[in-house]
This record gives C-alpha cells, sequence and structure tokens, in this order.
C-alpha cells in the first residue's frame, strides 16, 4: 500500500494534476474566509463592472489630499481625457482651415492642444461645417480649455436652510489622496456580472457547488456501478442478463438526451444541486459497471479465487477480500473520471436552463448560463465567462491527469 | 571441421530497468556453429537464455542494450550496426527469430500469403506477387504445408499449424541461421512433433544452415540438436554433444538438471530424481565467484572467491567448475 | 526428506474407495453450441492412491477436475464420495465436502490473493481446521511445521506476500497448506508445468511425500506422460472427454493398448529410444 503510494506520487503526470486540484481545494476554502459572505450578493447596481479596484468617490474627497508635484501628470491627464475620437476631429478641423499637420503624432496630447488653441476660431465658419458640427467643436473647445486652464475643482454643498450652494473646498490638480487612507477601496478582480456580483466570489462559490456536484455524481454512479458490475460479474447467470439488458438500454439511448428529459421532468423548486448530481450518477452508472463486470468475470476464474470458495469463505467474504482489491485501483480511477464528467454535465445541463435552480448557490454551468442570457459573449465583457470556462478546464485537466498518472502506475504495460 | 556459420565471441548484453538498474543477463558467452549443425541451450527461467536467443539477432531496443562481444555469421560481423540497418539487412535473410508466441503473432485480419509478401518485400520492394505466390507455394509443398494456408487468415488454423505457418513465412528467404525460443513449448506433444520434423526439414534441404534451438525440455532438446549447452546466471556452464551432456554430464549444474529428466520409458520409474534447491542469482549483482555456489552441493569455500574460467576438455568439450573432472566423477559416483 | 526417491508400486485394488465417478458427463451450452466437455466416465480411486489423469489440452480434463472439486456442476451421473453419493446441494454440504477435498493449481502466480500475507494464508488454514481459539503459540508452532515440511522457513516468511517468493516457493507453500488442511483427497492441477526442472522434483516428492505420511489419496493432472508414469500408481488417460484406458502405470505406459495412448507415448521425445519423426504426416492437422 505505501508502495502502491509512493509510485503514484512518482508519477509526474499525477502529481501536476494532484497540484492543480489541490490548489484549487485550497482556494474555495481559503478564499470564503478572506472574503466572506453570500457569493450571490449584489454589490453593483449597474452590469458587467471592470475587473479592477473601485476608490469610493466621496471618501477620497473627504480624505486629507497630499501636494504632489508631477511633472508628467498633465500629460497624462490630457492624454486621458483627449481620446482619439477627439483627435480626429480636431484633424478635421485643422485640414478645414488650412494648417499644416505634417509632424504631428496621433499619440503627441501637447502638440495637438498647441496647434488647437493657435488655430481654432469660434467664430470661424469653414465650409460644410453644419451648426450642429460647429457646437460640437464648441464643446470640445470647452473641455479643452478646462484641461489647459482650470485650476481646481469645487466642492459645494447646499446649505440646509436656503438650499444654496456652499463652497467648503476644492481639488486642486495637485491634490493626490493616499488609497489606504480612503476609507472605501473595493478590488474587484474579475469585476461584477450580469446583476453586478462579485464574478470572483462567485466563481469560488460556484466551483465549490460544481465539485460538489461532481462528487455526488461521482459517487453515486461508481457506487451502483460497482454493485451491478460484482452481482453481474461475479453471480452471473440471469442477474448478470438483467443487468446486462438494462445498461444495453442505457448504452443505445444517449446518455445526455436521457440526462436532458430526466431534469426536465422534475419540477424547478426540487431541482437542487444535490438532485441534479444525483440524477448525473443514475444515467452514467452503466459504464463503470459494464467494466467492472469484465474485470469481475476475469477474476472469477482466477485460482485465488477458486482456492477461497474450496476454503469454504462466503460469497461476501469472496468478493470484499477476494475481488474488490483487485479492482480497487480500476473503481478508483472510474471514480476520478465520473467525477470530472459529472461536473461537466452539470455545466451543460446548467448551459441548457436545466440545472440546479438555485438562489443561493451558484454552479460553473449557471454562470455560464447567466453570462449567456446577458450576452456577454456578444459585448466583450470576458470576464463574465472566460474564467468560468477555465476553471471547468482546469478542474477536467487537473482530473484526467491525475487518472492517466494512476493508469500508467497500475497498469505499468502503458508506462512510457 | 565444417564451415563456421554462426560465432559469437564474448557477447555481454544488459537489461535497464525502469529505476536506471542494469541487469546483466548475458555475460560472456561464446560459442561456434557449423554448417548444418544445430545447437541447443538449455537452462532454467531466468538464466538468460531467451535474453541470449534475442542478443543474437543484433537487433537491439529498449530495455535490451548492446555492451561488448562480436556476433558473427558467415564471416559478417553484426554486433554494433544500427538496428534500422539490422532490421533492413540481417533479419530474415541472414537470422530468422521464433520466439515462443510467434504464433499469436500474426495479424488475424490478414491473409497468410500478404505475410510473406511483406517479408520479401522487406528486402526487394520491386518484387512481383506472382512470383512471391510461386515460391511460398512451392516452399508449402516441400514442406508438408497444405497450399490453401496461403489464402486463409491465422484464426483459421490450429495452433501447431499456425506454429508451422510462422516458421515457413519467416524462413521464406532462406535465412542462414534459424534463432528458435521455445517453439513448440505451448504445443501439444503431435504438434511438437510436427514443428520439430518441419525445422529438420529445413535444414537437411539447406534452406537453413544452422540452428539455435532454445527450450527448457532437455528430452526435447536431446532428440533435436547435434550440441548442447548450459546456460546458468547468463553463462555458459558446459558444452558438449547432446549424447555426452544427457549421459556424461560434468556440471553440477547440468547434472542436476539432467537428473530431472522425466520420459515415458522403462527405468523412469526406477530412477532417482534430483532436485536442486534455491534459486538462480539475481543478476542485478552477479554473485563473485561461482554463481552457482550457493545451490551447489559440492561447493567449497574457495569456489566463492575464485572467478571460474571456462575449461576445454575431451572432444571440444567445456564445463565452468573450480573442480576436476575426476573430482566430480569421484562425488558423482559416490552418491 | 529424502532428496531422491523412488516410487514403489502398490496394488490398490482391493483398498477402500475414496471417490468414484458413475457415468458422469458434463455439457456446455446447447442445441449446435452443445460441446460434450467430459463423455461419460466412471473411474474408482482408492485411499492412498496416486492417480494421474493424463490428456492434451482439450480434452476435459480440467473440467473433469472442476466436477470432482464440487466448483462445476456436472450434467449427468454420479460422484461417491468414500462410497456414499456426494451431495453438495447446499453451502453447508458444500463445506464439508471440501474438509475433505483440496486441490492445488497450476499457476502459482495467480492462486494467491495478493492482498494477503502468507501468515494469513496459513492461519486461515488452522482456522478451517477449528483450531480458531488456539493460543497464538501453538498456531506459529503449526504453521513453522507446515513451512519446514516443504523446506520453507516460517520465520523468514512471515510478515512476507506471496509475490515475493519465487513460483516453486509459492507452489511449495500450496502443499504447506495443503499439510495444514490434511484433506482426505488432494486434487492437483498440473502443479509442476509452470515450476522449473529442479523445483519439479521438488515438489513431486513432496506429494509423495503426503501420500506416503498422511495417507492422502492423490489426484494429479498432467499433460506429461513421462511425469504421470514416473509418479503415480494408476494412470487415466484421456482423449475427447473419455477415458480411453487405465490401469497400473507400468501395465498403461509400458504396453499401451488404445491407440491414442500408443500415439501419444510415441510422439514424447525420450533419451534411450530413438524419436521417430516419421511416423508423423506434416499435411494432417
Amino acid at each position: 500500500m505505501k508502495h502502491t503510494l509512493r509510485n503514484i506520487f512518482h508519477s509526474s503526470k499525477f502529481v501536476v494534476g494532484f497540484a492543480i486540484f489541490m490548489f484549487l481545494l485550497v482556494m474555495i476554502i481559503v478564499y470564503p474566509l478572506i472574503n466572506p459572505g453570500s457569493p450571490l450578493e449584489q454589490i453593483g447596481v449597474g452590469t458587467f463592472a471592470r475587473p479592477g479596484t473601485y476608490v469610493s468617490l466621496y471618501d477620497a474627497v473627504k480624505t486629507t489630499p497630499e501636494t504632489l508635484r508631477i511633472q508628467d501628470a498633465d500629460e497624462k491627464r490630457m492624454a486621458n481625457a483627449l481620446t482619439t475620437e477627439d483627435k480626429v476631429a480636431m484633424l478635421e478641423w485643422f485640414s478645414a482651415v488650412g494648417v499644416d499637420v505634417s509632424g504631428l503624432e496621433m499619440d503627441d496630447s501637447e502638440g495637438f492642444l498647441e496647434l488647437w488653441f493657435a488655430n481654432y476660431d469660434e467664430s470661424a465658419k469653414p465650409k460644410g461645417f453644419t451648426m450642429a458640427k460647429r457646437n460640437y467643436y464648441k464643446r470640445l473647445n470647452r473641455t479643452v480649455l478646462d484641461l489647459q486652464t482650470g485650476e481646481a475643482l469645487v466642492v459645494a454643498d447646499p446649505d440646509n436652510e436656503t438650499g444654496e450652494l456652499v463652497k467648503i473646498g476644492e481639488i486642486k490638480k495637485t491634490d493626490y489622496v493616499n488609497v489606504g487612507q480612503v476609507t472605501n477601496v473595493k478590488t474587484l478582480p474579475l469585476g461584477t456580472d450580469n446583476f453586478g456580483r462579485d464574478v470572483l466570489k462567485e466563481l469560488v462559490g460556484a466551483t465549490k457547488t460544481s465539485l460538489g456536484v461532481g462528487l455526488v455524481a461521482g459517487i453515486v454512479a461508481t457506487a451502483l456501478g460497482l454493485t451491478m458490475g460484482l452481482l453481474s460479474g461475479y453471480i452471473g447467470g440471469i442477474v448478470d442478463d438483467l443487468i446486462m439488458f438494462v445498461t444495453n438500454l442505457f448504452t443505445v439511448i444517449p446518455g445526455f438526451i436521457l440526462l436532458i428529459l430526466i431534469s426536465y421532468s422534475i419540477s424547478p423548486d426540487l431541482r437542487g444541486p444535490t438532485t441534479v448530481a444525483a440524477v448525473i450518477g443514475f444515467t452514467s452508472w452503466p459504464w463503470t459497471a459494464r467494466s467492472v463486470r469484465s474485470q469481475v468475470i476475469s477474476l472469477r476464474n482466477r485460482d485465488h479465487v477458486n482456492l477461497s470458495k474450496l476454503s469454504g469463505h462466503s460469497l461476501l467474504r469472496i468478493v470484499v477480500t477476494d475481488i474488490l482489491p483487485y479492482i480497487a485501483s480500476y473503481v478508483v480511477m472510474a471514480f476520478i473520471l465520473q467525477v470530472s464528467s459529472g461536473i461537466l454535465s452539470e455545466a451543460q445541463l446548467s448551459l441548457l436552463g436545466l440545472g440546479p435552480k438555485t438562489t443561493v448557490t451558484p454552479t460553473l454551468g449557471l454562470m455560464m448560463n447567466w453570462a449567456m442570457s446577458y450576452s456577454a459573449h456578444i459585448n466583450g465583457t470576458w470576464w463574465a465567462y472566460l474564467p468560468v470556462i477555465l476553471t471547468i478546464t482546469l478542474i477536467s485537466f487537473s482530473l484526467n491527469l491525475m487518472n492517466t498518472g494512476l493508469d500508467q502506475v497500475f497498469n505499468p504495460t502503458l508506462r512510457d | 571441421m565444417g564451415k563456421v556459420i554462426l560465432e559469437v565471441k564474448n557477447l555481454k548484453t544488459k537489461y535497464v530497468t525502469r529505476f536506471g538498474e542494469n541487469v546483466y543477463a548475458v555475460d560472456g558467452v561464446s560459442f561456434k556453429i557449423e554448417e548444418g549443425k544445430s545447437l541447443g541451450i538449455a537452462g532454467e527461467s531466468g538464466c538468460g537464455k531467451s535474453t541470449l536467443a534475442l542478443s543474437l539477432m543484433g537487433y537491439y531496443f529498449p530495455p535490451l542494450h548492446y555492451m561488448s562481444g562480436d556476433i558473427i555469421i558467415d564471416g559478417k560481423n553484426i554486433s554494433g550496426m544500427n538496428p534500422d540497418e539490422v532490421r533492413k539487412t540481417i533479419l530474415g535473410t541472414e537470422i530468422a527469430y521464433i520466439p515462443q508466441a510467434a504464433m499469436n503473432a500474426l495479424n488475424p485480419t490478414q491473409k497468410i500469403i500478404r505475410f510473406i509478401e511483406d517479408v520479401v518485400h522487406a528486402h526487394d520492394p520491386k518484387a512481383d506477387k506472382k512470383v512471391i505466390r510461386e515460391i511460398a507455394e512451392k516452399r508449402f509443398a516441400e514442406l508438408g504445408l497444405p497450399a490453401k494456408v496461403l489464402d486463409q487468415h491465422a484464426v483459421e488454423l490450429s495452433g501447431g499449424m499456425k506454429q508451422r505457418t510462422v516458421i515457413a513465412v519467416s524462413t521464406i528467404l532462406n535465412p542462414k541461421v534459424l534463432i528458435a525460443d521455445e517453439p513448440s513449448s505451448a504445443l501439444d506433444v503431435t504438434s511438437q512433433k510436427m514443428v520439430i520434423k518441419m525445422m529438420r526439414e529445413l535444414m537437411d534441404k539447406g534452406y537453413i544452415k544452422a540452428m539455435v534451438f532454445i527450450t527448457h525440455e532437455l528430452p526435447l532438446l536431446y532428440n533435436v540438436t547435434d550440441d548442447i549447452m548450459v546456460m546458468y546466471a547468463g553463462q555458459i556452464v558446459e558444452r558438449g554433444t547432446a549424447k555426452e551432456m544427457v549421459f556424461d554430464p560434468t556440471h553440477p549444474y547440468s547434472h542436476g538438471l539432467m537428473g530431472s529428466i522425466l520420459v515415458p520409458e522403462e527405468g523412469t520409474r526406477g530412477h532417482k530424481l534430483t532436485a536442486i534447491p534455491g534459486t538462480p542469482p539475481n543478476l542485478k549483482h552477479p554473485p563473485d565467484g561461482c554463481r552457482f555456489a550457493d545451490r551447489c552441493k559440492y561447493a567449497a569455500p574457495e569456489c566463492r572467491y575464485y572467478t571460474i574460467p571456462e575449461k576445454e576438455f575431451g572432444d571440444n568439450r567445456m564445463y565452468r567448475c573450480l573442480k576436476s573432472l575426476d573430482e566430480l566423477k569421484e562425488v558423482y559416483d559416490h552418491e | 526428506m529424502s532428496e531422491d526417491r523412488i516410487v514403489p508400486s502398490k496394488d490398490f485394488t482391493n483398498a477402500p474407495l475414496c471417490l468414484s465417478g458413475r457415468h458422469v458427463t458434463k455439457v456446455f451450452g446447447f442445441g449446435d453450441k452443445k460441446t460434450i466437455a467430459v463423455n461419460d466416465v466412471s473411474f474408482d480411486f482408492h485411499e492412498g492412491e496416486f492417480v494421474s489423469i493424463v490428456g492434451e489440452s482439450g480434452s476435459g480434463k480440467t473440467t473433469l477436475s472442476k466436477i470432482l472439486l464440487g466448483l462445476l456442476n456436472h450434467t449427468e451421473g454420479e460422484i461417491l464420495f468414500q462410497g456414499q453419493p456426494r451431495d453438495i446441494s447446499t453451502g453447508k454440504k458444500r463445506n464439508a465436502y471440501w474438509k475433505g477435498i483440496q486441490a492445488i493449481f497450476q499457476d502459482p502466480f495467480s492462486s494467491y490473493n495478493s492482498f494477503h500475507k502468507i501468515d494469513s494464508v496459513l492461519l486461515d488454514c488452522i482456522n478451517m481446521r477449528g483450531g480458531k481459539n488456539l493460543p497464538m503459540e501453538k498456531k506459529v508452532e503449526m504453521m513453522t511445521e507446515a513451512c519446514s515440511f516443504v523446506n520453507l522457513k516460517f520465520a523468514e516468511l512471515t510478515n512476507k506476500y506471496p509475490f515475493e517468493l519465487s513460483g516453486g516457493q509459492m507452489q511449495r507453500l500450496m502443499i504447506a497448506r495443503i499439510f495444514l488442511l490434511k484433506p482426505k483427497i488432494l486434487l492437483a492441477d498440473e502443479p509442476t508445468s509452470m515450476v522449473d526442472a529442479c523445483s519439479r522434483a521438488t515438489i513431486l516428492d513432496m506429494l509423495l511425500q503426503l501420500r506416503d505420511e498422511i495417507g492422502m489419496t492423490i489426484i494429479f493432472i498432467t499433460h506429461d506422460i513421462g511425469l504421470a508414469y514416473y509418479i503415480s500408481d494408476t494412470v487415466y488417460i484421456m482423449e475427447h472427454g473419455k477415458f480411453v484406458e487405465y490401469g497400473k502405470a507400468d501395465e498403461v505406459i509400458l504396453n499401451p493398448k488404445a491407440a491414442y495412448t500408443k500415439r501419444l507415448i510415441s510422439d514424447v521425445p525420450k533419451i534411450h529410444e530413438e524419436w521417430d519423426l516419421s511416423t508423423v504426416e506434416l499435411a494432417t492437422e
């Protein structure tokens, strides 16, 4: 036993798979401790906030500023404020009024502003410029002027009695606050989803539920498959015929269609994650049963089983001590594959809207379902679905890698 | 003395295990086979006789590795050639190898004639299929195999027929040396006899010039080969003609082996059956001195300290034991 | 223990019957796929007799051995154990029968549960013989005795697994198991075909010892007619599910009557007589 374990951990494939899986497990245990609360808490009002760190503007204003004179601050500010669209519009104006723009780079915001202030004239009416267009240039000019000349923003508060705005302070361009001193800062590494929920928190919760679903499905499928395979292989005769008839039925009807039909027939109120997991388990046991059966049939004729019979051991004892240990490694591998396929089946079902109906816990499939219903894949909010896909891939990959590693240890002929 | 067809000089090969350990399975083997002669190799499992058979082909692939020594076939040294070259120019034309499970190596989806075409095409890609069929039919008729076998699949043939077919297919290009590793051990006695008869005919008709026959069944070896070598722990411990080896073995190990022969003829029931206790040594760390010393009834302390040389005696006989022939004769007579 | 033994010839015609069969038949499948593996065989094995059943592959000898062991039900006929019809219809009766008959199989590597240590293999035998409540020292003593019977040292085997032994040692441990169980009948199904010639002699010697010292009846199934001749009192030759000839070993082997026995003997290579290759017709098979 110890020897086998050592062999298993000598298999690089198994170790890599195991490490990835352990990382995921540690994540789902540790992350909720750091960031407690319901994974489905709606923190955003809008949808699909970009990943990043959010600083409370209100608190920032109230925080005592430091004055920092940073050289390229203005440049950066201008560069950020002056969008490419603005620059293209400016170029159009320049060409209309006949200014030489050769040598002007697109990212040279300062050069643009210099030329702009030198050549813009509010009263000019270049040919072909409509009223609306001229108004656009007026607005652009005001924004640009603000950038150039505006020294400070005024912070005002309405007077409690008169309702008049009273200046209570101003924010200068050189005012900086320390992020650490701002009372409310929120980092959303993966942004928010369509309902304004923290995607990372949701993802961790979903991974936990999905692993649970996979585990339950794997246990149900393996327990059923193992029992049926042992009965069918060891007892044989009519029991074998009956069980084989059932597994043949399952092989003829595509498993996934069966799964969809069963899920569909369960009312949404009853369709919790455990129910869905059980349903997945109930539809995927036949192949475990088939392979266990074939292994048992070859073991049944081994001489040590005959000798065990001659020693007067009971059927249960023969099955448990003389057959099970020989197929244990095989069953473990089958279990791992069942867990992996259980997770995938849940994701597929949920994507079709037939997965667990829940308002408490998300699943990986549900997250995909939500992202799809709110067109995350069309409007480019990748953070709503890409991390989910990646997590599913990682789980499957790690489980399959562990399985291959085990296979190489248990079937020496496959080595290298 | 006839022309030497196969000469092996101090051949050493090893296995490298998954954990990088070396198993010195063939450790300094030398022998010669003359034209028209056959050589038997006997010994219990794990003594290196099957590895020797594989090594003789000159076709090494992991975990088997060539270390040193020469394999000379009809004047041509094939040791140290690269495996691809060996496969193209040596296998099938110079050497043919028949393993024990050869009959299970036939692809069940192909007709027998296809295997013959494959063998011929490996050496002459332009050979005409009609010509190949003619050659095959002629050869099969000479060897007493029905021509219809050519158009049958392996699954339609019985075990003995499959094994004979494999031998006929692999000798179609008239290899000089045939190496057969337990070719008949999995067969019933009647099929075994047919296989042996066919191999004998291949020799008599001159299609093969020399044969190396490996088996643990001594009565079979006695009846099939001219000379017998006894192998133990990767080394040859005794060599002689079949008759000498069976009735007058010198090395204590061969003496033990010959004493365990059981045949259905008068005298067997009254005869003493000798047993050799223990198991062969682990070839990862071959013992110093005589490798058989641990199991030898007659071993003296010095047997474990001296490297035992091959001692030649009589008419081309050899044994590897510290004791002299007279000493050995005396202990055997004493029993 | 003597390393070199000469097998004596004994007469068993008047010895008490141990295991007999009357018209035993075993048919596999039905309709077109029907095969008769054992075809109407009758036999009498006596107490203390060393019987060999010789046959080539497909002769039905393994099927017959499974029937004798009660691992397979025969289709027709009757089997008598110690003169009484054998009844193995219930689990209890089967267990009682298996106290009287035990087996050693061909492949030592598949005869052990590789998850059980050698100790537990032997302890199981003591428990089966009703020694469950014996003190541990007594059990160890019994196991040591059994191991020394087969030339193994229990102290070296304890806490080891069977696969750490060589094939010959494993087969000897099987004999130690039989030594502890002390059944009336031992069915040995090709116990030496997968071990080397050197270990073979040791195993045969131990089987003879079991017969001589415990009085066990030994049914030896083999394809090797030379071996059967060397070791047995009585030889049964089996072909296509039938016994074509049986009798004292000397009579059957040195003076065969049935054509099949004659062919079998002539086809085996020998060392004193010429092995006549001309008798085989290559084209037929």
